[in-house]
């Protein structure tokens, strides 16, 4: 089955280059900020877009990223607006979208129409960071009927025999969750993220992107030097919060700069 | 009423219990039919692993069933009566109604046999600090108990607006040696001091157990906190039998997340003849939307690491409850209680703020015991389910009927004077505590 999360991380490898991936929650500021600031990251760097599904219980999300969302949820976001965000992003650039989200939402809309929604939008696939696999025998199924990335987590404390299942259950990459805790950042990467990297590639993971803490351009150069993609969110919802989809330009243009640095 | 919903694909009915089937005491969990699970991060499923793996080797341990027992005995106080409220059954149809004195644990209710049981395991997986949520701050006080009996940090989560109302619990548990952090996100109840503390656990679960207060949230919990409290059903159900020489007609619970409800159903869920009951706070009515009735009118999700009733709106996100009671009040419901519903085996049905506060004034004033606001909600449904039952014998107005209802007295209710007070306008209005209780402080 062809991934676009795959394609998009290939081609960054066919350039000899880690791929970014850069996260913004949707409806924060508003759905059409979202977009611009979506089609701002594709434009200046980005080859993978992660967008976030506002939620009322973020347990794996920090402050910063709670308080976009729970802002977003304030002034009236609706699950299926996520749609209209990749579908608006996806028609004007080239770069894979990818909706991350907890999983009831998913539940309540249904699993199979969820998936056949985001797979019309032009979607890649999910990251679900509360899903496990144990738990995905409906998403397996519908991922897919309509050809979409499953982006599981690993974490430095996944055990060999967990590593191996979520790796061959995950399509697309695999989410490595470079530090125990939440959302944030942090002033430096944790050294455990390079081994958890190692065990998913011992596990049979092809791609393997890093992710939680990342949030500037000598972070990247350091995870790019071992990982298949580098993951930024807070950092860029700081970016939007504070000066807008400029911001979110500029910030991409520095980040992906340290893509290429040996 | 609500009406149950009916079983769908789950094995197991409750027809085919009563015609012999399976056992439905200790179930083992992941599973109660559809429901339960781990609907958690991967970063936490080798702690919950650990957990389940100390738990299963602890209840096998002869050396920990005595050290609980011994707990049980000597610290907290067990076993915990069973007495018969004559006074206040003449209210119930004049059923014999006999409560299960919960109340009488040190502490004050049923939390502290779970505290103590998961404290022993904490101190077993080597960890040197537990964490806890709290609404009301039943649990974070039990919590604070145990950690100060063995010795481990604690830390309890609460929600910003609860640690003002409930400022004389926070001095108890600072009096007890644990940090209390208020939570300021999202809507500062309950559910956001537990998404906190999942927040700190993640982070820290090297050195820290999450000492979850209820039998909800993802594998082992719901299994392993109901064990923790079976004793009371166990207690329960011989002391009927030594006193009346019978079992019961019916039990009676409160439903919060549930915890001292399957502790007291546990004991007779064999027993077919026996009828069970759950009272969830129906808050100012279900028809207001201003409730805590997850059973009666939720829909299936998953909150907190389990597939279970979850009160939510058409997008999945999670609707905030009201109720009297914060020990009830909380969108979601353990999901073994979700199982026993969809089975049939457990009736499930709303009572209100008033029904409650009621049952609560005529407990103080026909046996001299003050309940705390959760377990009023179970006084208020037995004697519905008292009248249900004298009708149903045809027993008429003033005469005794010979039909047996058990209540879990779950807590009591020092903590509530405040709130009762308020409720039943009897404070001086320039007293100190009526400017304090206008401000909506607990005393």
């Amino acid at each position: 089955m062809t991934s676009k999360s795959a394609i998009a991380i290939d081609k960054a490898r066919a350039e000899g280059r880690a791929a970014l991936i850069g996260y913004l929650p949707a409806g924060y500021p508003s759905v059409e900020e979202t977009i611009a600031a979506g089609i701002a990251l594709a434009r200046n760097g980005a080859d993978l877009i992660e967008i976030g599904i506002p939620y009322s219980d973020p347990v794996m999300d920090g402050p910063v990223i709670q308080a976009a969302t729970t802002e977003a949820l304030a002034k009236g976001f609706t699950v299926r607006q996520v749609f209209e965000v990749v579908a608006g992003i996806t028609g004007q650039t080239d770069a894979a979208v990818l909706v991350m989200t907890y999983w009831n939402p998913v539940m309540r809309m249904g699993v199979d129409e969820f998936s056949r929604r985001l797979a019309e939008a032009g979607g890649a696939g999910l990251i679900t960071p509360d899903l496990i696999p144990d738990e995905a025998a409906e998403w397996m199924e519908a991922s897919d009927k309509y050809g979409l990335d499953r982006v599981f987590l690993v974490a430095p404390s996944s055990s060999t025999e967990r590593m191996r299942r979520t790796v061959e259950a995950s399509r697309g990459f695999v989410y490595a969750v470079s530090i125990m805790g939440v959302t944030g950042a942090r002033s430096s990467v944790s050294a455990a993220a390079k081994g958890v990297v190692a065990a998913a590639k011992d596990a049979g993971a092809e791609r393997v992107c890093v992710g939680l803490g990342v949030s500037n351009a000598d972070q990247v150069a350091e995870i790019a030097a071992y990982a298949d993609g580098v993951i930024v969110g807070t950092a860029l919802v700081s970016a939007i919060r504070d000066g807008g989809v400029d911001a979110v330009a500029n910030l991409t243009k520095d980040l992906s700069a340290g893509l290429t640095r040996k | 009423m609500a009406e149950a919903p009916t079983a769908g694909s789950d094995e197991g009915s409750v027809d085919a219990f009563l015609q012999g089937g399976p056992s439905l005491r200790h179930a083992p969990g992941p599973y109660f039919g559809s429901y339960g699970g781990r609907w958690m991060p991967e970063s936490l499923i080798a702690a919950l692993d650990e957990l389940e793996d100390t738990f299963e080797k602890a209840k096998a341990d002869p050396e920990f069933t005595a050290q609980i027992a011994d707990l049980n005995k000597n610290y907290s106080g067990r076993p915990s009566l069973l007495t018969e409220a004559k006074r206040f059954a003449e209210h119930a149809g004049g059923v014999r109604i006999f409560l299960k004195r919960e109340d009488l644990n040190h502490t004050g209710s049923h939390k502290i046999n779970n505290v103590l049981g998961q404290a022993l395991l904490a101190k077993r997986m080597g960890k040197t600090r537990v964490i806890a949520e709290t609404g009301a701050g039943q649990h974070g006080v039990a919590s604070a108990t145990a950690a100060a009996l063995l010795g481990l940090e604690c830390v309890v989560y609460m929600g910003a607006e609860d640690c003002r109302r409930q400022a004389l619990n926070v001095a108890r548990m600072e009096l007890l040696g644990a940090t209390v952090i208020p939570v300021t996100n999202g809507s500062q109840t309950l559910k956001d001091a537990i998404n906190e503390a999942l927040r700190d656990w993640v982070a820290n679960v090297g050195n820290t157990h999450y000492l979850l207060g209820t039998a909800a949230g993802a594998h082992p919990f719901p299994a392993m906190v109901r064990y923790f409290h079976e004793v009371i059903g166990e207690e329960a159900r011989a002391q009927i039998l030594e006193q009346t020489g019978r079992l019961p007609d019916a039990v009676c619970a409160c439903i919060g997340g549930g915890s001292n409800a399957i502790g007291i159903f546990h004991g007779f869920l064999d027993d077919p003849s026996v009828k069970i009951y759950g009272f969830e706070a129906g808050g100012d009515g279900v028809e207001t939307g201003r409730h805590a009735a997850t059973i009666t009118l939720g829909r299936p999700g998953v909150l907190h690491g389990a597939r279970s009733y979850l009160m939510q709106d058409d997008d999945g996100q999670t609707i905030e409850s009201h109720s009297i009671s914060a020990g009830l009040d909380y969108p979601g419901v353990g999901p073994e209680h979700s199982y026993l519903a969809d089975i049939g085996r457990v009736s499930y049905e709303p009572i209100t703020d008033s029904e409650a506060m009621e049952a609560f004034r005529l407990l103080c004033r026909t046996e001299g015991i003050i309940p705390a606001i959760e377990s009023s909600h179970a006084l208020a449904g037995a004697i519905k389910v008292g009248q249900r039952l004298a009708a149903e014998e045809g027993t008429g107005s003033g005469e005794v009927s010979d039909k047996i209802v058990i209540v879990n007295l779950s807590g009591r209710g020092d903590k509530d004077v405040a709130t009762a007070a308020e409720w039943f306008d009897l404070l001086d209005k320039d007293s100190a505590e009526a400017t304090i209780g206008k401000e909506g402080e607990q005393l």
